[in-house]
């Protein structure tokens, strides 16, 4: 039983890597990553979020959206799905918001190390690309908290690896045209095809 | 208000204010959905429309939006946009649909269409909202076909899927790149692009984050030592 979590987890983390696999959540990854400190910070604050909003959105799927979902309450023959957006990108919205209430009344060094990158999430790929990924995958209640905690950790640890990689890089003598945009696509393509080493490993 | 003013709101998002190469926004979907120039097409299509229209309505109603929730007025208006396109796209064309998968829903949190609304429909009048969606879906699918026709073309030796480069593997002579139809490559074509558009453009070059002090401060400095 351990195993087949452990199984999800190392898969979204290396294999399917939400970032450098995937492609999602490309614009903050991207902006913010010129500082180990900043993007460490948002790594964490995408974790929290992932582990909050995916296992969230998997029983609203499961209990409200889904075909026949409704049967619990007496209804039959419902299909909301064609909400499926807007309910998942609502509740991550929400979700965002209250964490930001929560944190600046509970935790204030948390809340002050992460408060400005908590608004920026609502419009992370990455977050809303989890759900859907988690939708695609059908998985269950239990495995979509390890799948969100994986999907946050693997997007968390490439970006603070791409912080890393540019920090290094300010010493260099790059072609004026590549400075800082130009060269981070590169970066970011040749880490993905790095990644994409792990594509053939199967678990 | 002149029709000068309109014309800069279309061009000037095509190559000066791009936004994938300059404002680093939408990059996401650019990258997954470009090794097939016809899917390429249909996502742009999709882009400009929500974002034209998304600029529209939320600059009709910017006067009655209260700043504290305008994000979540915006969300809401943008996903119901984009639900009528991911329907419309389901019946009409299924193919394409399956496999542009979960990217026409992500269209959703493309921060090209959140940007647009917070910076200019906020701000501006309708019509020139409009516009302005318009000229910046223009100025993403420019690079997005692009990127999609490098490689395509290189990398299967087709366009639209009609062979242009006979392949080796039909008794041509081409032989295809087939490291240009992994999603990575689009990341370095992407790089590529913004090396050219900045050296036609060197006014758009990024300054350093640092100055290297010198040894000595000789009079002969030029000025890209002195970093001004």
């Amino acid at each position: 039983m351990f195993e087949h979590y452990l199984n999800i987890f190392i898969t979204t983390v290396f294999i399917e890597n939400i970032a450098l696999s995937l492609f999602l959540g490309m614009c903050t990854f991207i902006a913010i990553s010129k500082k180990i400190d900043a993007a460490f910070g948002l790594g964490i604050a995408v974790i929290v979020v992932c582990l909050i909003t995916v296992p969230l959105n998997n029983l609203i799927y499961n209990y409200i959206l889904r075909e026949d979902a409704l049967t619990w309450i007496g209804i039959e023959g419902t299909n909301l799905e064609f909400v499926e957006l807007i309910s998942y990108i609502g509740v991550i919205a929400a979700s965002v918001q209250i964490l930001e209430m929560f944190l600046d009344k509970y935790v204030p060094a948390l809340y002050n190390a992460l408060g400005q990158f908590l608004p920026l999430i609502t419009v992370n790929c990455a977050i809303l690309g989890a759900s859907l990924f988690m939708i695609e995958k059908d998985l269950l209640f239990t495995e979509s908290i390890v799948y969100g905690f994986g999907a946050g950790f693997g997007w968390a640890l490439a970006i603070v690896v791409l912080a890393g990689i540019r920090e290094k890089l300010k010493y260099s003598d790059i072609p004026e045209g590549l400075k800082g945009l130009g060269t981070t696509f590169i970066i970011v393509g040749l880490m993905s095809f790095g990644f994409m080493s792990f594509g053939g490993i199967s678990l | 208000m002149n029709l000068k003013k309109y014309q800069e709101v279309i061009i000037k998002p095509l190559i000066d204010e791009n936004p994938i190469t300059l404002q680093i926004l939408g990059i996401c979907s650019a990258l997954a959905v470009t090794n097939n120039l016809a899917v390429t097409l249909v996502m742009c299509v999709a882009v400009i429309s929500v974002l034209s229209f998304s600029n529209l309505f939320i600059s009709l109603i910017r006067n009655h939006i209260p700043s504290s929730i305008r994000i979540i007025v915006q969300m809401t208006i943008i996903a119901s946009l984009v639900i009528v396109v991911d329907e419309l796209l389901k019946a009409y064309d299924y193919e394409t649909s399956k496999k542009l998968s979960v990217f026409v829903g992500l269209i959703i949190t493309n921060c090209i269409v959140m940007g647009r609304a917070e910076a200019f429909a906020m701000k501006e009048k309708p019509l020139l909202s409009f516009l302005d969606g318009l000229g910046n879906g223009l100025g993403y699918s420019l690079i997005l076909i692009g990127v999609a026709t490098i490689r395509e073309l290189f990398g299967a030796g087709t366009l639209f899927g009609y062979e242009i480069l006979p392949l080796v593997t039909n008794g041509g002579w081409y032989m295809g790149n087939n490291l240009l139809l992994l999603p990575p490559s689009s990341f370095i074509i992407i790089g590529l692009f913004i090396w050219l558009i900045r050296t036609i453009k060197p006014s758009q070059i990024e300054e350093d984050d640092f100055v290297v002090s010198n040894h000595s401060t000789s009079p002969d400095l030029t000025k890209r030592e002195l970093n001004v």
